[in-house]
């Protein structure tokens, strides 16, 4: 894991320092809230529904047991007592206290941590693959490239005022699990016919009202050149990208407008030209941020058999864990979507025992998944029964990954001044249905996801089953949309008719997975009857 | 009737005017009539509310009800956490947010 050198800690510092000046000024009515605003955005801290809700940047998701014993404690001393981890591979905080930022800031320096560029138009937290530097399909480790590219896009003044925000996601499997192509940038590391590994750059993908899947526009950067193509990416947005519209300013819109072709050709142009500017991190640079990212030290010796003679926890390990790169281990993962819970929250409790465990089962280390779940990245399968049986008792066992159960739900109309619609009620409702019904493991793998609004924070874009919650004349409506995927089978879900009431559309989730369960074939997934037997029979069963 | 919230300054707990102050109960809400637009730019700029705005509620005997569901919502508090509401205690809390 990447640790902070002196310049890291001393521009955080800095900025906690700034930012109490700040502050201090807008309690004090040295400065106005029109001027005031900017500023506490550029240190994440947004004005919500009830309060001001803190974003906290967690590069490509990855925490050390201290960092999240310190967002346990933030949550106990400036919030109550809980924290929402969210589908950027970040927590939030829903209750802050404007006149405590600058001290929650100044805790999270502690801890080598802060809110900075986690909101306005610039480059967001980088993101990534959460079982990078672990999983078996791997072809190498993704995150000291995610580490340039955050380091490269903290306070480049460049790239400070983007016509809107801009999201980069890097991985190095073929199989994607940061839904890299619905990035404004998706990086995917690969080997060439040559045996040489280089980057494919997907440019222009998002969710939001205008969902696009990104193009391909270049299948081979070599790797030192990574930053330079990504800063030519950028300088054609940042030069063409509209600023006159809000709604059409993401560089998904500049490419679809100008064309990929087009576009490409325009990036071409600007990397022959930065080529030789010096904008490329020395290799030097490379290899010093390399080492944080070597491998634990892995105990050859360690067992790969797993006793699965308790039912349940053989069924944890079918859903939870994830193949290793090393003999005898494996990832695993820490579900946060109880029965009935809410996607993504943990009580500081929680993330004080993910802490604990990460310390004893996985060499210090977690991740948080852009599915609002937590990964321990190493853990001895010859230790999996001590783990399971410890985050059992803390209500951490949940036996869900990528089922009907394990959903991913924006915060909605309960905390989010953006939104139109609750979307974790409807996450509650529809988990406990078919946990009552039994019906979760029968339907394998199905990835539902729930927004609250047409940003589509909770990705309903990409869901097998997506849910969108809409405003109808002051109530809650919700549309239904089948056929999405997230992963290397990028697909955008299309909405199946009218919407329904709260109560309508977990009737109508149900309904679709009766659709699916009748046509299925040779236990294919219910995103592959949905492909093979088309939106009709789901349309006639839901609307007829 | 008309009436105005905010976020405290300080804390940004959503407040509602009561006529001579902020109020965290939306019951103690008072129709500001026409003058919503004055109250909210002279406390803002007192420095005691943060993004005010007025909205359409109704009075009735169970109290203060704003018009759209998204200020009820702000005036209970969240409604998938009941203990962190205005009335944690009350199981027919979220019936009126709906």
């Amino acid at each position: 894991m990447y640790q902070y050198d002196h310049y890291d800690q001393a521009m955080v510092d800095a900025r906690v320092e700034e930012f109490r000046d700040q502050t201090r000024r807008r309690l004090e009515g040295k400065i106005t809230e029109d001027q005031f605003k900017p500023l506490r955005l550029m240190n994440g801290l947004y004005l919500q529904l009830h309060a001001y809700m803190l974003r906290v940047a967690i590069p490509y998701g990855t925490l050390n047991s201290a960092q999240m014993h310190a967002l346990a404690d933030i949550a106990d001393k400036y919030d109550r007592g809980y924290g929402h981890f969210t589908t950027r591979q970040n927590i939030q905080y829903n209750w802050i206290k404007l006149e405590d930022a600058p001290d929650l800031l100044a805790d999270l320096a502690k801890v080598e941590m802060h809110a900075i560029q986690t909101s306005g138009n610039c480059i967001r937290n980088i993101s990534s693959d959460h079982f990078a530097g672990a999983a078996a399909d791997e072809l190498i480790d993704p995150r000291p490239y995610a580490e340039l590219l955050r380091q490269w896009s903290s306070f480049h003044p460049e790239f400070s005022y983007l016509p809107r925000k801009f999201k980069i996601a890097v991985i190095a499997s073929e199989t994607d699990r940061a839904a890299m192509k619905l990035h404004d940038i998706g990086i995917q590391i690969v080997k060439n016919d040559a045996g040489e590994i280089g980057a494919a750059f997907y440019v222009g993908g998002g969710m939001g009202r205008t969902p696009m899947i990104a193009p391909l526009i270049r299948d081979f950067v070599p790797l030192d050149h990574l930053v330079t193509y990504a800063e030519a990416c950028l300088r054609v947005y940042n030069r063409y990208g509209r600023r006159d519209n809000k709604y059409k300013a993401r560089i998904k819109i500049l490419v679809h407008e100008l064309g990929a072709e087009e576009y490409t050709r325009q990036v071409e142009e600007e990397f022959q030209h930065l080529l030789d500017q010096g904008v490329e991190p020395p290799r030097a640079e490379l290899e010093r941020i390399i080492p944080y990212f070597a491998d634990p030290a892995f105990d050859d010796a360690s067992k790969d058999a797993i006793d699965r003679s308790n039912p349940d926890f053989a069924d944890w390990v079918d859903a939870n864990t994830h193949p290793h790169k090393r003999d005898g281990y494996v990832s695993a993962v820490i579900s946060l979507k109880p029965v009935g819970g809410i996607p993504g929250d943990a009580s500081a409790h929680q993330m004080h025992v993910m802490a604990d465990l990460a310390r004893e089962y996985s060499f210090d280390e977690c991740r948080v998944m852009h599915t609002q779940n937590i990964v321990l990245p190493h853990v001895r399968k010859s230790e999996l029964y001590a783990l399971w049986q410890k985050l059992e008792s803390e209500g951490l066992g949940a036996p869900n990954l990528d089922t009907i159960e394990d959903i991913i739900a924006c915060p909605g109309l309960d905390y989010c001044s953006l939104a139109n619609a609750r979307s974790i009620p409807v996450a509650q409702k529809i988990s406990e249905r078919f946990a009552a019904k039994g019906r979760t493991k029968e339907l394998g793998e199905l990835k539902l996801k729930i927004s609250g609004c047409i940003n589509a924070c909770g990705h309903h874009h990409a869901g097998h089953i997506g849910i969108l919650g809409v405003d109808k004349k002051g109530t809650e409506n919700y549309q239904l949309l089948l056929g999405g995927s997230e992963a290397q089978d990028t697909a955008l879900a299309k909405i199946t008719g009218p919407g329904f009431d709260e109560e309508g559309i977990v009737d109508a989730v149900e309904t679709a997975t009766d659709v699916y369960l009748s046509n299925r074939e040779n236990g294919e997934r219910f995103l592959d009857t949905y492909r093979r037997i088309g939106m009709a029979p789901f349309k006639e069963a839901l609307y007829d | 009737m008309k009436i105005l919230t905010g976020n405290d300054l300080k804390t940004g707990a959503v407040v509602w005017w009561d006529g001579t102050g902020w109020s965290l109960h939306v019951n103690d809400a008072v129709d500001t009539g026409e003058r919503a637009d004055e109250i909210a730019a002279s406390e803002e700029s007192a420095r005691r509310v943060n993004a005010p705005y007025a909205l359409e509620a109704t009075r009735d005997e169970n109290g203060v009800r704003p018009a759209h569901i998204k200020d009820r919502v702000r005036a209970l508090g969240p409604t998938v956490r009941p203990d962190l509401t205005l009335k944690p205690k009350d199981p027919e809390a979220m019936d009126w947010v709906i």
